[in-house]
């Protein structure tokens, strides 16, 4: 069923003159109800717009836009692959060594159990750890591996079970020298 | 006096121009002119299969060997048209083994391509060669083993980043014994393993092959194997390169890549261990295409990469590389001509470690003289950047720009980003495709309207204030072939009085914009050569003429309405009842 009422702009022939003016030379009030009044809001998806019509000017939490990044699905869909292989495993943390010029990550779920990653780290930083030992922590050497958990605490490395060491750690860092001694000497 | 020229004459003369605007110029002279060259014509492009009809264009081209065709819009790689719209290479297939038997190339990009296709292709082309399939859909690899089989002097088949239904690797088996012409084989989009043996003894057997990609399937000691067996190869993307290797088949897999002295073109590494980017050292020097895009390497390692990579022309790569790295590019890969940077978390900014800004591009358009295409997404870019880039790189002929968060203003001084993307209109005369991102208003398009004279491809979204924006770049944009927007408030006004602009286009699409049920008829009620589609999959029960459309794609077209629009396509042609509008009623 037509609205008449509503197109008046149509009726009007004017609106639909192909000529070379530009628009708002004229009162052209664009009564199509999709105000984006608020150029701030982040759109809505596809589902909004269908539902009322016009989008709301609230802005929205970072919702899923379709299609944006503009990254091809192929593309996407190989990244979400690699990622959900990653899921439920652990993750990448950063590692940082004191006087080492730029940081590393290392994925944590590569590893099964703490010999390995010291192992890597010590490849990856030309150092060597020492001993571990339960009461007195890391001896041998001037570095002493640490982590910052949940909590912000940094802690020693080694100390609770593998399983809870990965799920815990939010960053690892490589101690050195005096700052190394306070933690590293069973206090 | 007769002063036409004998056909074979001109048919001799023909047989020199190669070009496709130039024949489109020589049919035009005269008709004996156009028969000639239609009959001699041997390479067509259909940039968009609904602007023809297949039957005109075999009917037309007889002699034709090759055949290029694009299907969907672009904005359907970013999932924005729904399933189901349309692109079917069916009746093209059908079209050309009823009157073009010579065809021997097939290229189709966003297409839906069945097993029944390729059936058909594997069954009506005696001398079949080149398959390449961009993007496309609908087929399993039952189809790929009809073509294998049947196809005794293929010579390329390429399956680029197509959604394949894949029932296993049995297909490459399908190559018979007597194959030996293959010159490139493409399966990297494709899940499943195929059996090693026969891709070991396909690959012997083609001394011809140049380019061969595998599929991630593939692992990295199958990769010495193949490697020490196509030592010749051009190009090469390897599998996944992550598995765990002894000291032995490191060293033989190092001696392999060493061999490859032809080396141009590396892509693929899967899951790359940093231990491993060392084996790619050797042929780095060569290189002058590396597609890192899928390796999720961090900084460090890939900077240890590009710096031995001295001849590099074309780098595509995610943003783990950073701002540094992309430093390191800029002093080491000075022939450098085209630079792609990909988001490395899928969903953009919200999982994304890196933050890849404005530095990185800048250092890239001041080290490399020859950059002249660049795809970048970041989070974060500024109008002074944007004029330092202009100003070193006049040369650009590809600025796609995306900053992720949309609306995001210049970081520094929190204004739109107007006068940076002027400054890349204003300077770089020859810029052809422009993609804008970021906070914009009316100005940026005034720019882009004005100064963008050759530009041919224009892609916005989340954009600007009204309708004057899409006027701009309608009446000022003379070279405007495809114009994609999405999320932009764009209405009837613009469209209504650019109209006939359209016609000198090859399509324009509008998503989630605010173009009125109303116009869209109007719209195709006065040009009879485009096709208006309006593409809603939620419409409302009723439709008054003031409610907006979800999307429109409007094309030229010599082929009148398509046939096979599925029902949430409303073209006023296909859907009379709603199609006249008031006006007429009056």
């Amino acid at each position: 069923m037509e609205n008449v009422g509503v197109c008046d702009e149509f009726v009007n022939l004017k609106a639909t003159e192909l000529r070379l003016g530009l628009p708002g030379t004229e009162d052209e009030k664009q009564k199509v109800s999709c105000g984006k009044s608020n150029k701030r809001a982040l759109p809505e998806t596809e589902k909004d717009i269908e539902s009322t019509g016009k989008t709301e000017t609230a802005s929205p939490p970072k919702a899923q836009i379709v299609g944006w990044p503009p990254v091809r699905s192929y593309r996407k869909n190989s990244i979400q692959t690699k990622k959900n292989e990653a899921e439920g495993q652990g993750m990448y943390v950063k590692v940082s060594m004191d006087g080492a010029p730029y940081l590393r990550k290392i994925d944590l779920t590569m590893y099964k159990q703490y010999p390995e990653l010291m192992k890597s780290l010590e490849n990856m930083f030309k150092f060597s750890v020492g001993e571990y030992f339960e009461r007195e922590g890391y001896k041998g050497s001037d570095f002493v591996p640490t982590y910052e958990d949940k909590d912000g605490d940094w802690m020693l490395v080694g100390d609770v079970p593998w399983e809870m060491f990965v799920s815990s750690c939010k960053r690892l860092r490589i101690m050195k020298g005096s700052e190394a001694k306070g933690l590293g000497c069973g206090v | 006096m007769d002063l036409r020229l004998p056909s074979k004459v001109l048919e001799h003369i023909l047989s020199f121009v190669d070009s496709n605007e130039d024949r489109n110029s020589v049919s035009l002279v005269c008709k004996s002119w156009f028969e000639t060259e239609r009959r001699t014509r041997k390479r067509v492009f259909v940039r968009n299969c609904y602007a023809v009809t297949p039957e005109a264009v075999a009917r037309r081209f007889p002699e034709t060997r090759s055949l290029t065709l694009k299907g969907k819009p672009h904005f359907a790689d970013y999932n924005l048209v729904p399933d189901g719209w349309g692109g079917y290479a069916w009746p093209w297939i059908e079209a050309m083994a009823a009157k073009c038997p010579s065809l021997d190339e097939l290229r189709l990009k966003r297409m839906v391509v069945t097993d029944e296709c390729l059936e058909k292709i594997a069954a009506s082309f005696k001398d079949f060669k080149v398959l390449v399939l961009t993007s496309c859909e609908g087929f399993s690899t039952d189809g790929l083993a009809a073509i294998a089989v049947a196809c005794s002097n293929l010579r390329e088949l390429e399956l680029r980043e197509c959604i394949v239904e894949d029932l296993g690797g049995d297909w490459l088996s399908y190559f018979p014994e007597t194959l030996t012409s293959l010159v490139s084989l493409d399966f990297s989009c494709l899940d499943s393993e195929v059996k090693l043996s026969d891709l070991e003894r396909l690959v012997s057997r083609s001394p011809n092959l140049k380019s061969l990609k595998l599929n991630r399937a593939v692992s990295l000691d199958a990769l010495g194997s193949l490697l020490r067996l196509a030592p010749q190869l051009v190009e090469l993307g390897t599998g996944s390169f992550s598995d765990k290797l002894d000291q032995e088949a490191v060293s033989k897999l190092s001696q392999a890549f060493s061999e490859m002295k032809e080396l141009k073109s590396l892509s693929g590494l899967w899951d790359v261990l940093p231990e491993y980017i060392p084996l790619l050292y050797s042929v780095c020097p060569g290189l002058t295409s590396l597609n890192l895009s899928y390796a999720t390497v961090q900084m460090p390692d890939l900077v240890e990469l590009l710096t031995r990579c001295s001849n590099l022309q074309k780098l595509w790569v995610m943003d783990l590389i950073e701002d540094k790295g992309l430093e390191v590019v800029a002093s080491s890969c000075k022939e450098l001509r085209e630079l792609r940077v990909f988001p490395s978390g899928a969903e953009g900014l919200n999982d994304t470690n890196v933050a890849m800004t404005e530095q990185g591009l800048v250092s890239v358009s001041e080290g490399c003289p020859n950059l002249e295409s660049v795809l970048y997404f970041c989070v974060q870019f500024t109008n002074a950047a944007m004029v330092t880039i202009a100003r070193n790189r006049p040369n650009l002929t590809c600025f796609r720009l995306c900053v992720m968060e949309p609306f995001s203003p210049d970081h520094k001084t929190q204004q739109p980003l107007d006068e940076g993307f002027k400054a890349i209109v204003e300077r770089c005369k020859d810029l052809q495709r422009l993609s804008v991102s970021g906070l914009l208003t009316n100005k940026a398009f005034e720019y882009i309207g004005t100064h963008g004279k050759k530009l041919r491809m224009l892609s916005i979204a989340f954009a600007g204030d009204s309708d004057l924006m899409l006027h701009h770049l309608l009446s000022g944009c003379e070279s405007l072939n495809k114009l994609e927007i999405r999320d932009c408030p764009f209405g009837d006004t613009a469209l209504l009085e650019n109209a006939a602009k359209l016609e000198t286009m090859r399509s324009l699409w509008m998503s989630s914009c605010c173009v009125s049920f109303g116009a869209c008829k109007l719209l195709s009620q006065k040009m009879p050569k485009l096709n208006v589609e309006v593409i809603d999959e939620h419409p409302l029960e009723t439709r008054p003429d003031s409610s907006p459309v979800e999307r429109i794609y409007i094309y030229r077209t010599l082929a009148g309405p398509r046939l096979d629009m599925p029902e949430f396509v409303w073209t006023t042609q296909k859907n009379p009842e709603i199609g006249v509008s008031h006006l007429a009623i009056k």
